[in-house]
């Protein structure tokens, strides 16, 4: 049987992908941040883990405002890099699992939550940079993928208590699916940001390091947060911690954290990072 | 009607609703537009031709034209779609984060290095916090 066995949580800064594709990781501004991602890739080489389901936002690359999903999920075999104005990135393609994601949609479906089905997608750097931070430089991901979409782009997103149901549904799912696979969760986006109007620049530390605190544990104050209370503190882009709900409520009760990382600024971003192990 | 009055409380911030998004269709999809290579050169070719091209009112023409991302976004801009635009032009997204504050590059960049704004009293214009 498939099982989860691991949720990873990680910003998603389209410049940090810039960095490492024009070399320029080792600098006395990025390096920091790369040497946040040190210990997690060590660690998922020797995890390998088979299937990656991963949560993220597309920002105006496979979604324009002609439709405008809530939650989808991508059961293609492939998926293309996108052009997001400047060229696609020179990462390889992303490689499904439409197998498990199949299954998924259809699971989720009658489990209340009413997915869009993607047959086709181009992916941004919302899902390619978090597989350059846990994988590095690579010719070839060691891993496939079930991208999840969430919309954080139009307001308002899901609940983070939405949120968090999916990621118990998605956890259900898995568990009911007949091959023998491990499957990590991932959340991306994040951490405390705005990239707009003159409130730009927004950071806010005790926020955010009292949300990773309470990624472990007890989850009623992250289920509780507020839409107006994310725009407030967090910034109007920082709304994307909801995704991180969903990796939350798909490990269970009481993981166990394997490593943490924060660090100001990743160009207008607090990047925030969490391996988190399931429990049994 | 949703009662929006507490997102329009947060100071120097726009809330992307259905509305705006509404208001701002064509403006964000003629920035969805420069996905494609080719039509971000014919873009910056004949920027004016390009812009006719699309059912956009005349103010939202000219605040591409000026390249004044607030006024985009008043006018139903989101800063996702125009992220494309100052890809387009080959700029960072911290420059075009710095020219919605009134700060200078250096100074917004300065400002993110010692941890970036604080939210205090940048919370609430009704509050005062």
């Amino acid at each position: 049987m498939a099982r989860i066995t691991a949720g990873v949580t990680t910003s998603h800064v389209p410049a940090i992908g810039a960095a490492l594709d024009l070399d320029n990781d080792t600098t006395e501004y990025w390096a920091p941040v790369f040497a946040g991602y040190k210990w997690s890739q060590e660690w998922i080489a020797e995890e390998r883990p088979d299937v990656v389901i991963l949560v993220f936002n597309d920002h105006a690359s496979a979604f324009s405002l002609e439709m405008i999903p809530t939650f989808a999920i991508g059961c293609a075999d492939e998926f293309p890099i996108a052009d997001e104005g400047f060229g696609p990135r020179p990462v390889p393609t992303v490689l499904g699992h439409p197998g498990l994601a199949c299954h998924l949609a259809q699971s989720l479906i009658l489990d209340e939550f009413d997915m869009t089905v993607i047959n086709q997608m181009a992916v941004d750097h919302g899902l390619s940079v978090p597989m350059s931070l846990m994988f590095g430089r690579t010719d070839a991901w060691p891993v496939r993928v079930v991208p999840i979409a969430v919309n954080v782009v139009q307001f308002p997103p899901p609940t983070g208590e939405r949120c968090f149901k999916l990621g118990q549904a998605i956890r259900r799912a898995v568990q009911s699916y007949p091959e023998d696979l491990s499957v990590q969760v991932w959340g991306t986006g994040g951490m405390s940001h705005q990239l707009q109007g003159p409130r730009a620049g927004l950071i806010n530390q005790p926020f955010d390091n009292a949300f990773l605190d309470h990624m472990t544990g007890d989850t009623s104050y992250l289920r509780s947060i507020s839409h107006i209370e994310y725009l407030r503190e967090a910034g109007s882009e920082g709304i994307e911690l909801v995704m991180w709900l969903v990796m939350r409520g798909a490990l269970g009760e009481n993981p166990i954290e394997l490593q943490r990382f924060y660090h100001v600024p990743a160009s207008n971003t607090a990047v925030g990072h969490l391996v988190l192990t399931a429990s049994k | 009607m949703p009662d929006n009055s507490d997102l329009d409380d947060i100071p120097g911030t726009t809330v992307f609703t259905a509305a705006l998004s509404h208001q701002g269709f064509h403006l964000n999809q003629f920035c969805m537009s420069l996905k494609d290579p080719q039509n971000r050169s014919r873009f910056l070719r004949g920027t004016r031709a390009y812009l006719d091209e699309w059912p956009m009112t005349e103010q939202q023409k000219q605040a591409v034209i000026n390249r004044d991302y607030n006024a985009m976004i008043a006018l139903g801009g989101n800063i996702y779609f125009l992220a494309k635009i100052f890809a387009t032009d080959g700029q960072s997204f911290q420059t075009a984060a710095a020219s919605m504050t009134g700060m200078t590059v250096e100074e917004y960049a300065a400002m993110m290095l010692h941890g970036g704004r604080s939210p205090e009293g940048l919370r609430s214009i009704r509050e005062g916090r």
